[in-house]
């Protein structure tokens, strides 16, 4: 008996729209969210991240209704983030039938908000996202998609969120991101040695090599990838026969 | 009509649509009166066993479900809902459950014995069951079924465990029951077909 690692493809949303851009721009419509959640659920994936990468105020009934539509469509975990600002705002997003929901940058502007969170919910719903970038020699937490620094030490960081309660750190690279290049192994090292939450390696993935190298080498307890399952150049079920082709313990 | 156990913590959505997905008509309950006519009984969970205990205490709720498991009416828990039905849990202190089966609820050890696992338990894990003939459960044997939770149950008598999972060198109950209860620790509503499968097998289920 063992846990298996977990594969997550990456939807990011706009306007209740599946889209794919590179580091955040140049958007292309790739399709439906519920028609996405069901191929991907067909493919046997193991779970699956919305990112409402707009996240604005007004749309905000839009991802809800989006949510509850996925949720009565695929019975698999459902992780949610974008925008989350506040207690009301996770509510909203497990009551529409999220299981986890992702607070990126209002946890670094009120980091008491995760833990609030977490004893509210429960750590197992509480997901802190960390967008970082290789400053010198070591990693800060940055927003507005990368273009801005918190001067704030990544690693540090991931830790300081596990111990207020979060359940798990989606840790993306903001250098690797929209490269292909695969993930940043030393960064995804450093938060695993460094929490105790599940991390979520994310950003980079052009290979299913690299998923492998994200749960050897990087340590992580997931991948998360989206362009290569998005445009149909792998399958879910490719991706798994390549990381149990190097016994990784995978669901079937 | 199956009676949904709605405490207000729960990710009721998704229950409600995989029971539906699989035949079975909800109702949600809110307080004990609404159990009236409900031949089936699922008890969902997410949230604190402190909370969920008042919760279905303040609505006269713990009372009527001891009334109607004592009626024969087939009860389902899942995750905080199976941990409900043992006598205590130490989750956040030392909280008194429905102590419809006789046991306790414990967490994980922070250093788990083996090393690289991580607590929450949470992600997709194998399911060994007891007994391979059991009308429900043999639907999940050696399938696998996704986990959430940092404390599990131990029931006081070994043949009150109906199934077993193992995390970090910590083997633990997947599955309790006696008679017409039946808890399990992971989420069916998440488990894509080997969940409704189950759900499935507990919506035909004559104890």
């Amino acid at each position: 008996m063992a846990l298996s690692k977990r594969i997550i493809p990456c939807l990011d949303i706009a306007h209740g729209r599946v889209v794919k851009g590179v580091q955040f721009i140049d958007l292309i419509d790739a399709g439906d969210p519920v028609e996405a959640a069901i191929r991907y659920d067909q493919q046997g994936a193991d779970e699956l991240t919305f990112l409402d990468i707009r996240a604005s105020h007004e749309d905000r009934d839009t991802l809800y209704g989006m949510v509850r539509e996925v949720a009565a469509h695929v019975f698999m975990p459902l992780t949610v983030g974008g925008g989350v600002k506040s207690l009301d705002d996770v509510a909203r997003l497990l009551h529409a039938g999220a299981d986890k929901v992702s607070i990126n940058s209002a946890a670094l502007q009120r980091p008491a908000l995760v833990e609030e969170a977490a004893l509210r919910f429960g750590s197992s719903t509480i997901v802190v996202a960390v967008d970082a970038k290789r400053v010198d020699d070591h990693w800060e937490c940055f927003t507005h998609g990368g273009r801005k620094s918190t001067g704030i030490n990544a690693v540090a960081w991931a830790r300081q969120m596990s111990d207020a309660g979060a359940g798990e750190i989606l840790l993306t690279s903001m250098d690797a991101d929209g490269t292909r290049n695969g993930y940043d192994i030393p960064l995804t090292r450093a938060v695993v040695d460094a929490v105790s939450a599940n991390v979520v390696a994310s950003g980079g993935v052009g290979s299913l090599a690299h998923l492998v190298e994200g749960l050897t080498a990087g340590g992580a307890d997931a991948v998360l990838a989206a362009s290569i399952f998005h445009f149909g150049e792998h399958t879910i079920a490719e991706a798994k026969q390549a990381l149990a082709s190097h016994a990784i313990p995978v669901r079937r | 009509m199956i009676a949904l156990i709605d405490y207000g913590m729960g990710n009721i959505h998704s229950v409600t649509k995989a029971l539906e997905h699989v035949g079975g008509r909800v109702k949600r309950v809110r307080q004990a009166t609404d159990l009236v006519g409900c031949t089936r009984i699922v008890f969902p969970g997410v949230g604190a066993f402190r909370d969920c205990m008042a919760t279905l205490r303040e609505r006269a709720l713990d009372g009527a479900l001891h009334q109607a498991v004592a009626a024969g009416t087939p009860l389902l828990g899942i995750c905080l809902g199976m941990q409900a039905l043992l006598t205590r849990s130490y989750e956040f202190g030392c909280f008194d459950g429905l102590d419809l089966i006789a046991g306790e609820v414990v967490p994980f050890p922070p250093d788990l014995p083996a090393a690289g696992h991580k607590i929450p338990h949470m992600g997709w894990n194998d399911v060994v069951i007891a007994d391979p003939l059991h009308p429900v459960l043999s639907a999940i044997d050696h399938r696998q079924l996704y986990f959430v939770h940092s404390y599990y149950c131990q029931p006081q008598h070994l043949a009150h465990t109906l199934a077993e999972s193992e995390h970090g060198g910590v083997r633990f109950a997947a599955a309790i029951g006696r008679d017409n209860l039946l808890g399990v620790q992971f989420h069916p509503e998440k488990s894509q077909q080997a969940g409704l499968d189950l759900l499935h097998a507990f919506l035909r289920w004559n104890p």
